[in-house]
């Protein structure tokens, strides 16, 4: 006989988990007392948010599930932006919560909240567990539902008696279940259609997504352009799936997007979304896409197709398969002048010079600087606002990883994101782009980044401003009305009180030297910039 | 154009929930609901309306595919379905309108399910429609109560879900 929570952290051993990121309180600790005694490792976070974040960055690093475990009540709640991040960003996730004693549900009692009903218009599943000889099963279950399909986070919450109670467990070998059974190959009569209408176009371009990552299609996707001939462009959540400089790479599209990645998908006459949802920020008028080109849609999720725009031929299934069975027919188009000119526009594009604005460091030149210096396979997170979009524009990528939040744009995502990156890569170089709103959030971490002993670089923008809500209230509302970070902290003193290394730059011609002295110190940095809160993301 | 999906789902706590909040975060419109258990004890039966076109329907069928609950979607044709409601009427009656109440409650095929000295409680199972009209019919002798169970289909012909 074992507890329930015994039970429970042996099937997470058996689901591969290496690393659980939580917050402990009294509903959670039959199961923290039950991982101690486990090989698990575990990070305590500072805020159950956090948890949720550490998680995801770990999940996209790893490839494997994301794992965060907190308390009832207030430690639930906190959670539900990690939740909802991860599912609009469709990150694996499996979100453990305590609860109070199941006789007592119901009852408003001390640290109750309804979590799973909270929690259900952004999460793929959620379990109550009120029998503990079900742990093994539901965390099967969580397991198989949060990485396969389109995957998304799956929360459990087990009552503080339910995780006391001595079962004998049955751990299942595997999963059946009937209202769950995603695609995974392509429809082989759809196949033969992408590949005809590949060969039949002129001007074809691929919209690639942050489903390329998901699925581990990076090496299919670069085949299917290569030997195909077809130019690429990416969302936000597909940045870095071919490098900056690679010749067929167009850019991202979007509201904040690179003019020639615009013009490519305008100017296309056969859109290949892969992988890619293409929400309002990244197609501004869906409708004309409809009539204007024929659309392939390949996606794992058959809700996305036609959802956002309307689809011609669509696939469902993993992109990684479908891409493969696309490349056994050897599709190929004649698109040589179609590249050409966009190669010219794009080339131009990338060489333009940026020029020095009227005070302060260009954040282009700052992420310029660091795309060249840091390591080629290096994981940058990336957090939300204007230093997003520099880092969108002018942040050359080769072989490594881009994190941020595409989907929700969640305000200090990117440092957390970057300490559970670094537990799933501890010998990647790992950086965080964000400005002085967004670490405000979540610098509360440092001491989780201290104690982790985690080398990880911070290039802060500081520009004493929410920068891009002060640009939206300059153009369209009355003026700049509550976004002065009046207050803030000297974030040299910060640093020094969490006994992290720091630096200063606040000229455009001391960029490079700043950089490279962050990247080569032993350990975690932070490189506070100085940007005039006047600086937009046209400058 | 009005549509009925019909949805099999595990009868579990909850469920109900997870589908009622998939339509109103999604701004669907639900016409009518109607819910109850299957010869399948572990799987119930819940019979949507929408008045939608065809893509926000297909849009709402593949949204209600998606959850892990849900076993089966199936959207029903208008004209291949048997699709009934249940009303339950009370009207005011007294000696001078009883027999009246009554000829319309036989022509409409209905049952009286109750009789006080100053009402009668009327029972009627039939397509919308004829629920609707047998309400309109007895709204002259005033109603005082009406339960409406919302409609339950299954499709015309031997084929099941």
């Amino acid at each position: 006989m074992v507890k329930g929570a015994q039970a429970l952290i042996e099937s997470l051993r058996r689901e591969g988990v290496t690393h659980v990121f939580g917050y402990a309180g009294a509903t959670i600790c039959e199961a923290v007392d039950a991982l101690a005694a486990s090989d698990i490792g575990y990070t305590l976070v500072r805020t159950e948010q956090n948890a949720g974040h550490m998680a995801s960055g770990y999940a996209r690093m790893s490839g494997k599930v994301g794992v965060c475990m907190v308390t009832s009540g207030p430690g639930a709640t906190n959670l539900i932006t990690g939740i909802a991040t991860a599912y609009m960003d469709s990150i694996p996730m499996v979100a453990i919560t305590g609860q109070v004693e199941s006789h007592l549900l119901g009852r408003d009692i001390f640290q109750e909240v309804d979590i799973t009903g909270a929690v259900a218009p952004f999460i793929k599943h959620s379990y109550l567990v009120k029998d503990a000889r079900e742990i093994p099963r539901v965390v099967k279950e969580a397991f198989h539902i949060a990485s396969t399909g389109r995957q998304g986070p799956v929360l459990i919450d087990i009552p503080s008696d339910v995780q006391k109670k001595e079962i004998d467990p049955v751990y299942p070998e595997s999963v059946d279940i009937r209202g769950y059974k995603p695609s995974y190959r392509g429809n082989v009569v759809q196949i033969r259609r992408v590949a005809e209408a590949i060969g039949q176009s002129k001007r074809p371009v691929i919209c690639a997504g942050g489903g390329i990552f998901s699925a581990g299609a990076r090496q299919e996707l670069k085949e299917l352009a290569e030997s195909a001939g077809i130019p690429v462009v990416t969302t936000m959540m597909g940045l870095g799936v071919l490098p900056t400089d690679h010749p067929l790479n167009m850019g991202m599209i979007g509201s904040f997007g690179n003019t020639c990645a615009n013009k490519a998908l305008a100017k296309s006459d056969l859109l290949i979304l892969a992988g890619a949802r293409v929400a309002n920020r990244a197609i501004l008028s869906p409708s004309e896409i409809g009539r204007r080109m024929r659309t392939i849609h390949m996606d794992v999720d058959p809700a996305e197709i036609g959802k956002n725009v309307s689809t011609n031929i669509p696939v469902v299934g993993d992109i990684r398969c479908i891409l493969g069975q696309v490349l056994e027919h050897k599709p190929h188009v004649d698109s040589g002048e179609w590249i050409d000119i966009l190669r010219q526009k794009r080339a131009e594009e990338l060489a333009a010079e940026i020029m020095p604005l009227k005070a302060g460091v260009h954040p282009g030149k700052v992420m310029r600087s660091l795309g060249r210096q840091m390591a080629e396979n290096a994981c940058v997170c990336v957090d939300v606002g204007q230093n997003q979009i520099w880092a969108c524009k002018y942040l050359p990528l080769r072989e490594g990883r881009f994190l941020t939040t595409g989907g929700l744009g969640t305000m200090g995502y990117a440092l957390p994101a970057a300490i559970g990156a670094k537990v799933a890569c501890p010998d990647r170089q790992t950086v965080v782009v964000c400005g002085d709103g967004g670490f405000q959030m979540a610098f509360n971490e440092l001491a989780t980044l201290v104690s982790q002993g985690s080398d990880i670089k911070i290039v802060l923008l500081e520009n004493h401003v929410l920068g891009l809500v002060n640009e939206i209230q300059k153009k369209s509302y009355s003026g700049p009305f509550g976004v002065n970070l009046d207050g803030s902290p000297d974030f040299g003193i910060l640093a020094q009180a969490y006994g992290i290394a720091f630096g200063r730059v606040d000229a455009d011609q001391d960029i490079d030297e700043a950089v490279g002295r962050m990247l080569a110190h032993q350990g975690p940095y932070i490189l506070c910039c100085g940007v005039d809160a006047d600086t937009t993301t046209g400058d | 154009m009005k549509k009925i999906i019909s949805v099999l789902v595990e009868n579990q706590a909850g469920v109900l929930n997870k589908i009622t909040g998939l339509f109103s975060r999604r701004a669907f419109n639900i016409e009518s609901l109607a819910v109850g258990v299957t010869d399948d004890k572990n799987i119930s039966r819940i019979t949507i309306i929408v008045d939608s076109g065809n893509s926000v329907v297909e849009q709402v069928e593949k949204q209600l595919n998606k959850l892990v609950d849900v076993i089966k979607v199936r959207t029903i044709e208008e004209n291949h379905m048997i699709g009934r409601e249940l009303i339950l009427i009370k009207v005011s009656a007294s000696t001078r309108t009883r027999q009246d109440i009554l000829n319309v409650c036989q022509i409409m095929g209905g049952k009286i399910d109750d009789i006080s000295p100053t009402s009668m409680t009327l029972e009627l199972s039939d397509t919308t429609e004829k629920v609707d009209l047998f309400e309109e019919l007895l709204r002259p002798f005033s109603i005082l109560e009406v339960a409406r169970t919302g409609l339950v289909a299954l499709r015309k012909g031997h084929g099941g879900d």
